[in-house]
């Protein structure tokens, strides 16, 4: 089988999903899928779904790799809560951006480490060691904010949220950017294969001479990571720090991204593609409700149950009566084909 | 006989009794009646959620829909109340019965469908909030007579302190969960498959009834929780009790109970509860400190206990490594 | 009236997987009173055949009889309550649960519908004092032995269901005295009545305690006979079929004694580590076969984790080459040119969702670290040129290893090492529950390997297989390297008589 045909046989069902969203999505709400340039910057819909996915879809990108050492991370909304603190309390005091954006990202980093060695060298289960984060991130993060939003003016750095380059808004830059070098770092090294052996059986793997826990580190470190740099769009975008809300229930979006974009909880082969494709499904339904007029109370509902669908269809019970019903298919040949051998 | 299976309950236990006996001697007025009643009353809607959560951690499971289904029946039952006039006992049922059913489907798309319980509950997580917009966005506030003399019982402690309808529901919880634990068969059962799902089905434990009472209960506490909240604050909020089930997973694992199922005690997630509500208090009592240390004390909490369990398991398989090898 | 039928009688059961036949017309009957070996190669239907009887699975054609009457379970749990009940090998009690709440679960004993614990003690005591047992029944599971845990799944199973007691490999994990234990209790239920169905490998341990074998073959029946009309050569023909005069073949064309194989250039001196395998000192020549015996939990795998680095020594010295090698992990391991096929296939071994190629190369990628990777190209090549030299099939390199078949999975274990080129090569049961036609290929590539100049070390429980296969055994008992045998010395008497000789100085 061709390689390209591979890959676009597996990311068919969210390709499809997203364009039958989209579609239903311009039929309620005419003009939807219209771009414009006004003031030599792209503006739209389908733009603003771009931009808007840019948080979820940065920790996606994380958040996939972690879930393929059989991880999952819930600390990442905590982790933007903290990161956006740092580089708002940095700002305001007057710090340089490179300086800004080079300390947040290392907080970040620290942040996955953090993790990293509760999963890796302490064997805690990665839903309990990333629960302790996620519980004392964000009293940490007002702890560095003193309680209050912290607002700041300093239009550089803004314009990591709002700001646009050659008519397209920087946050796309960055998500896309983001997610083109890690995808690069995993399919062009040996890193993404040796990760998912990791994920699939760990202790085969070691034994094989893998150095799992340094994958899992790694896995852990990206996901800190994307998680500072969505913390400082967030940051950016509004000008402030929200303590208590920055990236609240953000790590929840992006582990549905994830298993939307058909990778296994239970780790293994993972697709960032289809990870961020799953991410902008979650995006272009939260938009989509917005554009076409449905009060936003039905916002959750309709989500939640385009989930349940999705996950059902996913679901191992069904997917072994899809397998069984294709296996009986290939099996006719099969047997075909032994019988031809031994004649 | 001490198992060690006891032995993190014992711990949180003993840290319970020594960190109040610290700020008893730092303000000897959280020794008074008037502030056990008060932190029994104030978590009470957590306690009683922390019980079900606890069946669904020992079954080696989790529920983040918890804080959703508070937030929807307390809504719920605010709208059917103060806009309706539907009177607040049907109004209690009905929520129930809905809070149960919804553990119900939980239960059965688990097991089922073989969708993870963190998926299939953070997806009833969405569900159940989103219900509670479309009940209402507003904070809906309640008065009823009915709820007013509810509200007037309390048995009042010499000292001062009372202890509320809303606390005694709570330690009726908690006994009555202590009871289906220990000595019913669904108690058994639910450690069973906490164990070993594979083993348990294997030795005639039916593994499907008993996760969807397992979620079934689960719902029906969180409901019964919702219900306490609404009372509480005397009104229902769609935005309310946002991470409770955070708070009830960390009261849970403080309290001993193993995430990884199996081993865990009901009377140490009321421990738990007392630890959390005692950070709270006495953060209240110094003044001086901020309400986001209780998030990073918990966080703190939340670390040592797990790394103990930790070395406890290790310590005891190390044990049992040591003994065969003298068998041997 | 119930006397003339038989206690279970199955009639022409077949069960299909998706279609592909594992069972075919496959009759079973089981006596009162007697004990009854299911017999058969890995995948003959063995354990489809007892998943029918105990209500996992559900048979597509046929019948069952209980005493005469026709039964379907649908469950275990019916099963239980008609009176067949199971001991599995591995999964079987929760050690999370205290003894008596694992003798009770589900049926505890309840007063005013409260579990009542205090009967259940009591219950559970006088339960397991039948078996001779007499144990703190409070106690963790968890804190007993394999052997102490599988009475007590048997009281369990035998108070549960009463007629029919089924055996899945029991005696697995079991060493000689433990299974001495066990066999006295199966002739004592023997004596009150039940049938007991046992499924084992060991043929010695059929003839010492069944009385009627059943051998299933490729999921169809062979033949069902009484035992002491039944000569092992016969039981063993019709377990193998035509395939047994190639193995006996295989096993006679290793004449090889040792001889000077110049210096060893691998040594551990006084290598050990407390708890694990007390110090030993072993030399590996290279070309040499050096197998390792002992019974289970003798030390093999110990010895095999020490010398690969997954356990650290704490005392002695590796030497390579006259250079002392520090063996501290795997990875270093690895680094020093050795390889580990470990026992435990499933667990340690494949990385199941991946495809063959991709665990082929494994080990190869991981000591070349993570930023040179190997090239598709060159995968597609290492992969297509080892499935054919070591005939893996289906010859599909991007199938998911796991749909292969045991022996496959071995092979591509073993060509994970060999593609790294390793100096020594340690392998951990090379050829269990892998089926006749691989084993014998296995066998014959040690042969080539050490040909070509490798250093092998074999451990296995099948000691005419180490007689064969190596030029040294070395002997363990009681975590202790006790004997080194080479040459004419080398016999399987000899081995026996080293494991036994231990023993006997131990008790005095």
């Amino acid at each position: 089988m061709h390689v390209i045909t591979r890959r676009l046989r597996r990311l068919a069902p969210q390709l499809i999903a997203l364009a039958i969203i989209l579609g239903v999505i311009s039929l309620v709400a005419p003009g939807f899928l219209t771009v414009s340039v006004q003031n030599g910057r792209l503006y739209g819909s389908l733009i603003d779904i771009l931009v808007r996915a840019a948080p979820v879809a940065l920790l996606t990108v994380g958040m996939t790799l972690v879930i393929a050492t059989r991880g999952i991370d819930l600390s990442i909304g905590a982790v933007i809560a903290i990161c956006g603190a740092v580089a708002a309390s940095l700002i305001t005091e007057g710090y340089s951006l490179p300086v800004v954006i080079a300390i947040s990202l290392g907080v970040g980093i620290a942040c996955g480490l953090w993790n990293g060695v509760l999963v890796a060298i302490l064997d805690i289960q990665p839903i309990i060691a990333t629960l302790i984060l996620m519980v004392a991130g964000r009293g940490i993060a007002q702890l560095i904010t003193e309680g209050v939003i912290l607002t700041f003016n300093d239009d550089t750095f803004s314009a990591l949220g709002s700001g646009a380059f050659a008519g397209i808004p920087i946050p796309i830059y960055l998500w896309l950017g983001t997610a083109l070098i890690v995808g690069l770092l995993m399919r062009r090294t040996a890193l993404g294969f040796l990760i998912e052996a990791t994920g699939i059986n760990r202790r085969a793997a070691s034994l094989a001479g893998v150095r799992a826990r340094f994958l899992i580190f790694a896995a852990y470190a990206i996901s800190g990571l994307c998680a500072a740099i969505a913390g400082m769009i967030v940051t950016a975008d509004i000008r402030g720090a929200d303590a208590n809300n920055a990236g609240l229930w953000l790590e929840l979006d992006a582990i549905l991204a994830v298993v939307v974009g058909g990778t296994s909880l239970n780790g293994g082969r993972f697709s960032i593609t289809a990870s961020l494709i799953g991410a902008l499904i979650i995006q272009s339904i939260n938009t989509g409700i917005l554009v076409s007029g449905f009060p936003p109370e039905f916002n959750l509902i309709i989500k939640a149950g385009i989930i349940i669908i999705v996950l059902t269809l996913q679901s191992p019970a069904v997917m072994t009566l899809l397998g069984f019903m294709k296996f009986s298919r290939r099996r006719e040949t099969l047997t075909h084909g032994t019988k031809e051998a031994t004649r | 006989m001490i198992h060690a299976r006891n032995l993190p309950f014992i711990t949180t236990l003993a840290i319970f009794v020594i960190a109040y006996a610290l700020c008893v001697l730092q303000f000897p007025n959280m020794l008074s009646t008037r502030v056990i009643g008060n932190l029994l009353t104030d978590n009470a809607f957590l306690g009683i959620a922390a019980v079900g959560m606890t069946f669904v951690i020992l079954s080696s499971g989790i529920d983040l829909s918890v804080g959703s289904v508070i937030a929807f029946t307390s809504v719920f039952v605010a709208v059917m109340v103060g806009s309706f006039g539907v009177h607040p006992l049907t109004a209690f049922i009905a929520a129930l019965v809905i809070s149960t059913l919804f553990g119900c489907l939980m239960g059965a798309m688990i097991r089922y469908l073989l969708i993870p319980p963190f998926v299939v509950t953070l997806a009833g997580m969405f569900l159940a909030r989103g219900a509670a917009y479309l009940v209402s966005t507003e904070s809906v506030p309640i008065t009823h007579e009915f709820i007013d003399a509810m509200m007037g019982f309390y048995i009042r402690f010499p000292g001062g302190g009372r202890l509320t309808l809303l606390a005694m529901i709570m330690l009726a919880v908690f006994i009555a969960g202590i009871f289906i634990a220990s000595r019913t068969r669904f108690g058994a059962n639910v450690y069973a498959i906490g164990g070993n799902i594979q083993s348990a089905e294997l030795m005639g434990v039916p593994v499907g009834s008993t996760t969807i009472r397992i979620y079934a209960l689960s719902g029906f506490l969180s409901g019964l929780a919702g219900i306490v909240y609404t009372l509480y604050t005397s009104s229902g909020y769609s935005l309310a009790t946002v991470g409770v089930e955070l708070d009830a997973i960390a009261a849970v694992v403080i309290g001993g109970t193993l995430l990884t199922g199996g081993v865990g005690l009901i009377a140490g997630t009321f421990v738990g509860i007392l630890l959390q509500g005692l950070i709270q208090t006495y953060i209240v009592f110094d003044g001086t400190l901020s309400s986001w240390w209780t998030k990073i004390v918990i966080g703190i909490l939340l670390f040592v206990f797990i790394v103990l369990q930790r070395t406890i398991i290790w310590y005891s398989n190390r044990q049992l490594a040591v003994r065969q090898l003298k068998e041997v | 009236m119930s006397a003339q039928h038989a206690l279970l009688e199955a009639r022409g059961i077949g069960k299909s997987f998706f279609g592909i036949p594992a069972l075919d017309e496959v009759d079973f009957t089981l006596g009162r009173g007697e004990i009854h070996a299911l017999l058969g190669e890995n995948g003959a239907g063995k354990s489809t055949l007892i998943k029918i009887l105990t209500g996992v699975y559900r048979r597509d054609r046929g019948t069952i009889a209980l005493d005469g009457n026709e039964v379907s379970p649908e469950d275990v749990g019916q099963a239980q309550a008609l009176g067949i009940g199971t001991v599995y090998q591995e999964v079987n009690l929760l050690e999370n649960l205290t003894v008596a709440e694992n003798l009770f679960l589900g049926r505890q004993p309840r007063r005013f519908g409260m579990i009542d614990r205090r009967a259940m003690r009591e219950q559970s005591k006088a339960l397991l004092a039948r078996y001779g047992l007499n144990i703190d029944v409070d106690a963790l599971l968890a804190s007993y032995s394999v052997a102490i845990r599988q009475l007590i799944a048997i009281a369990r199973a035998v108070d549960l269901s009463g007629k029919v007691l089924v055996l899945d490999e029991p005696t697995a994990s079991l060493d000689a005295n433990e299974v001495k234990g066990l066999f006295s209790v199966l002739r004592q239920l023997r004596e009150e009545g039940l049938g007991i169905v046992i499924i084992t490998h060991f043929l010695d341990q059929v003839y010492e305690i069944a009385d009627r074998v059943t051998v299933l073959r490729n999921g169809r029946l062979v033949g069902s006979r009484a035992l002491s009309e039944l000569p092992r050569l016969e039981l063993i023909s019709m377990m193998l079929g035509r395939e047994l005069q190639h193995i006996t073949r295989e096993h006679q064309a290793e004449p090889e004694t040792v001889d000077e194989r110049g210096a060893p250039s691998i040594r551990f001196q006084n290598y050990g580590k407390k708890g694990s395998v007390a110090p030993f000192d072993l030399d590996i020549r290279p070309g040499e076969v050096v197998g390792v015996a002992g019974l289970l939990g003798s030390g093999r795998t110990e010895t095999a984790f020490l010398l690969f680095g997954i356990d650290r020594a704490d005392s002695g010295t590796a030497t390579i080459d006259g250079a002392q090698a520090n063996i501290s992990s795997p990875e270093a391991a690895i680094a020093s040119g050795f390889g580990f096929c470990p026992e435990e296939r499933k667990t340690d071994g494949i990385v199941g969702d991946l495809s063959v190629a991709d665990n082929i190369v494994l080990a190869l990628q991981a000591s070349r670290g993570w930023m040179r990777p190997i090239s598709s190209a060159q995968k597609r090549e290492l992969a297509d040129a080892f499935i054919k030299s070591l005939d893996i099939r289906p010859a599909d390199r991007e199938r998911p290893i796991k749909f292969l078949s045991g022996g496959n999975q071995q092979k591509a274990i073993l060509a994970r090492w060999l593609v790294t080129e390793p100096r020594l090569l340690i392998l951990d049961e090379p050829t269990r529950g892998i089926d006749i036609g691989a084993h014998a290929e296995i066998l014959k590539m040690i042969e080539r390997l050490c040909s070509e100049g490798m250093s092998l070390i074999v451990i296995s429980s099948e000691l005419e297989e180490l007689t064969a296969v190596a030029h040294r055994v070395v002997v363990l008992s009681d975590r202790r390297h006790v004997a080194e045998l080479s040459g004419s010395q080398l016999t399987t008497d000899a081995i026996i008589e080293a494991i036994a000789g231990t023993g006997r100085t131990e008790a005095a």
